[in-house]
């Protein structure tokens, strides 16, 4: 099922959540929100599922207008960040309540019923835990049964808010994986809210980077790492390092020097130049490009992290060695970045 | 880094040595505690019990026998049996409006929810006799159709929910509120009506809360003595509850007869509590589990 999110708006007392969203979600694919808190990802989800209204704009499930129906009505499977397990029924019940609560005519006999919860839980790997109360079973359980009991409705969309989010980051990798392969099991067109770039790079087929409101760029893991369209999508996907620096003569400059990467086409003017800590080349001699001398060093897992003071304006930025690389001990290191980005302060000021 | 054994190694004495007071300190607490709850409460309902029972067993049970004594006792459950459930209804509507919506005039709500706990009962009463007494607006209306509500049992049932309707909301608004709404959505999203969620979901949550609060609201409804004394009119036989009868038997210094009555009422708060324990010994785990989340 195709979902088309239209000139959406949001309030919230006259606050603005969502600015005027549209996205579009193909059919089968496996979407993530991702943006700091306050972004308005989760307003996002809530309102295609039918837990808010829109202010304005239109939400479409393929070609059926579905923003004037309610969210019983919708048929989305919506997992909650807390589970929202129904405390006082067995993990059956749970799965089964979707189905127990149709009305009679469509409603499958308690023993199919019983049937469709032990399959769902066989699907999650949760083999015969029919009979337990969710206080009797693990985060990683509880968030799994969560999702049986959503898929159990037979949802045409499948919605989840944070699925992942209070669990720890062993249970978190696997149910990621886990996660995945469910969604390659029974192709639900699945949009997962969250804050965690890693798990929305790694599981999601696209990502949607949102702040404050906006969706700032919609693409593949890899769009939105090597080509991001805005200093915010820069910043927030992966480590990055900023400069503020002008664009003369197709040109960057760090003050009155030349930094040897030449903008052609680039509006002259200031700007911020934004490079990956990793990805950059260490030099020699220097005459045009980056120095500074090294303020601090940290080991962080496999590489050395320095950081480096530029010229003489106190500007501080990362470089990423390895960790035993000479160049760490210098006090003073030149480097160029290999791939980089200028955002002219137009675009910088216009978010 | 240090070796983790060491620090578990000397966490585990002082942790326990930093919380428990000195042994005399312990004993003197403990009696203060005693000594109180033995003179204020155990004492004088053992004094009840006594009286009651001071001129034999066969005094006692005829004194319960008169026809005075037993429409007092009619009264007071026929009084228990309305009030109670209609407070059931108000309580869990007000205890689902304040804690699962958000709206203006929710403080002032929440306050209002208090206010029988505030005023003096006398005042209670009062109020209907403001309400619905001869003098007032509508008191010629009422004598002209021929209703009765002061110095009748319409009127003591009144007096009696504006009494006891703080106990099932009161007990409900903070259990509902940290509960919160996800188990609503959850159960909407997956197709429930209103109806289904409040039944399957909303009153499962809070049963046991909902059983505190009838409790406490019956031993209430059955006890109250200042509102309902100023609207029944103290018609003996007609308008007397169990504690309004008390006083009136004690008044006519039968006061064997007003403790055997009394007892009655004390022998209810001690079932009250009773059931109470019970219950949380009985479901305690899964009270808590409901509870806190």
């Amino acid at each position: 099922m195709q979902v088309r999110v239209a000139n959406v708006r949001k309030e919230f007392d006259t606050f603005p959540a969502l600015h005027e969203v549209s996205l579009e979600v193909r059919s089968g694919e496996l979407i993530a929100l991702l943006g700091p808190s306050g972004s308005g990802k989760t307003t996002l989800l809530r309102l295609i599922a039918g837990l808010e209204q829109p202010t304005t704009g239109r939400i479409f499930f393929g070609d059926e207008d579905a923003s004037a129906k309610s969210i019983r009505e919708r048929n989305v499977g919506f997992v909650f960040q807390h589970y929202a397990l129904f405390r006082h029924m067995t993990v059956a019940d749970n799965i089964g309540f979707g189905l127990k609560v149709r009305p009679s005519e469509t409603r499958p006999p308690a023993a199919a019923i019983r049937q469709r919860a032990s399959e769902l839980l066989d699907l999650v790997q949760l083999t015969g835990l029919e009979k337990r109360y969710p206080a009797q079973l693990s985060g990683g359980q509880r968030q799994r049964v969560a999702l049986a009991r959503a898929l159990a409705i037979e949802p045409k969309v499948l919605l989840l808010d944070e699925p992942f989010g209070a669990l720890d980051a062993q249970v978190r990798r696997d149910l990621r994986r886990w996660l995945r392969e469910i969604h390659e099991a029974t192709g639900h067109t699945t949009v997962f809210v969250t804050h965690d770039q890693e798990e929305a790079l790694e599981l999601a087929d696209r990502v949607v980077v949102m702040s404050q409101g906006r969706i700032e760029q919609v693409g593949t893991a890899d769009e939105v790492y090597d080509n991001p369209n805005s200093p915010f999508v820069y910043g927030f996907i992966g480590d990055s390092s900023s400069l503020p620096i002008k664009v003369e003569d197709d040109q960057v400059w760090l003050a009155d020097r030349p930094l040897g990467l030449s903008a052609p086409g680039l509006p002259a003017g200031p700007g911020t130049l934004f490079f990956r800590p990793h990805d950059i080349e260490l030099l020699d001699g220097c005459s045009g490009c980056l120095a500074g001398t090294v303020a601090a060093s940290r080991r962080v897992a496999g590489t050395r992290r320095v950081e480096l003071e530029i010229g003489g304006q106190r500007e501080r930025v990362e470089i990423e060695l390895p960790v035993d690389h000479p160049a760490a001990q210098k006090s003073r290191v030149a480097f160029r970045p290999r791939k980089w980005k200028v955002f002219p302060q137009s675009a910088l000021q216009e978010k | 880094m240090a070796d983790p054994v060491v620090f578990a190694a000397e966490a585990t004495p002082s942790s326990t040595a930093g919380i428990t007071e000195q042994r005399p300190a312990r004993w003197a607490l403990m009696a203060v505690a005693f000594i109180f709850l033995g003179v204020f409460l155990l004492l004088p309902l053992m004094l009840v019990f006594m009286e009651a029972f001071k001129k034999g067993v066969g005094y006692y049970v005829s004194t319960l026998g008169e026809r005075d004594t037993l429409s007092a006792i009619r009264l007071t459950l026929l009084v228990a049996a309305i009030s109670v459930p209609l407070n059931v209804v108000f309580g869990v509507a007000m205890a689902w409006a304040i804690a699962k919506y958000e709206f203006k005039g929710k403080a002032f709500l929440t306050t209002l929810v208090d206010l029988p706990f505030s005023v003096s009962p006398v005042i209670s009463g009062l109020v209907y006799v403001l309400l619905f007494g001869a003098q007032s607006l509508l008191g010629p209306w009422l004598k002209a159709n021929g209703i009765e509500i002061l110095f009748a049992v319409p009127g003591i049932v009144l007096a009696t929910i504006f009494v006891t309707f703080p106990f099932v909301a009161r007990e409900l608004i903070p259990l509902m509120e940290a509960q919160g709404t996800r188990d609503e959505e959850a159960a909407i999203s997956l197709g429930a009506s209103g109806w289904q969620t409040f039944w399957y979901v909303t009153l499962p949550n809070v049963k046991w809360g909902l059983l505190y609060g009838v409790l406490l609201c019956n031993a209430r409804a059955m006890g109250e003595f200042g509102a309902v004394s100023v609207v029944s009119g103290h018609i003996r036989g007609q308008t007397n509850t169990m504690p309004l009868h008390v006083e009136i038997l004690y008044n006519d210094y039968n006061a064997t007869g007003a403790f055997a009555v009394a007892s009655l009422l004390a022998g209810l708060a001690l079932v009250t509590l009773a059931l109470k324990s019970l219950l949380e010994m009985r479901y305690g785990a899964e009270i808590a589990a409901t509870r806190g989340h």
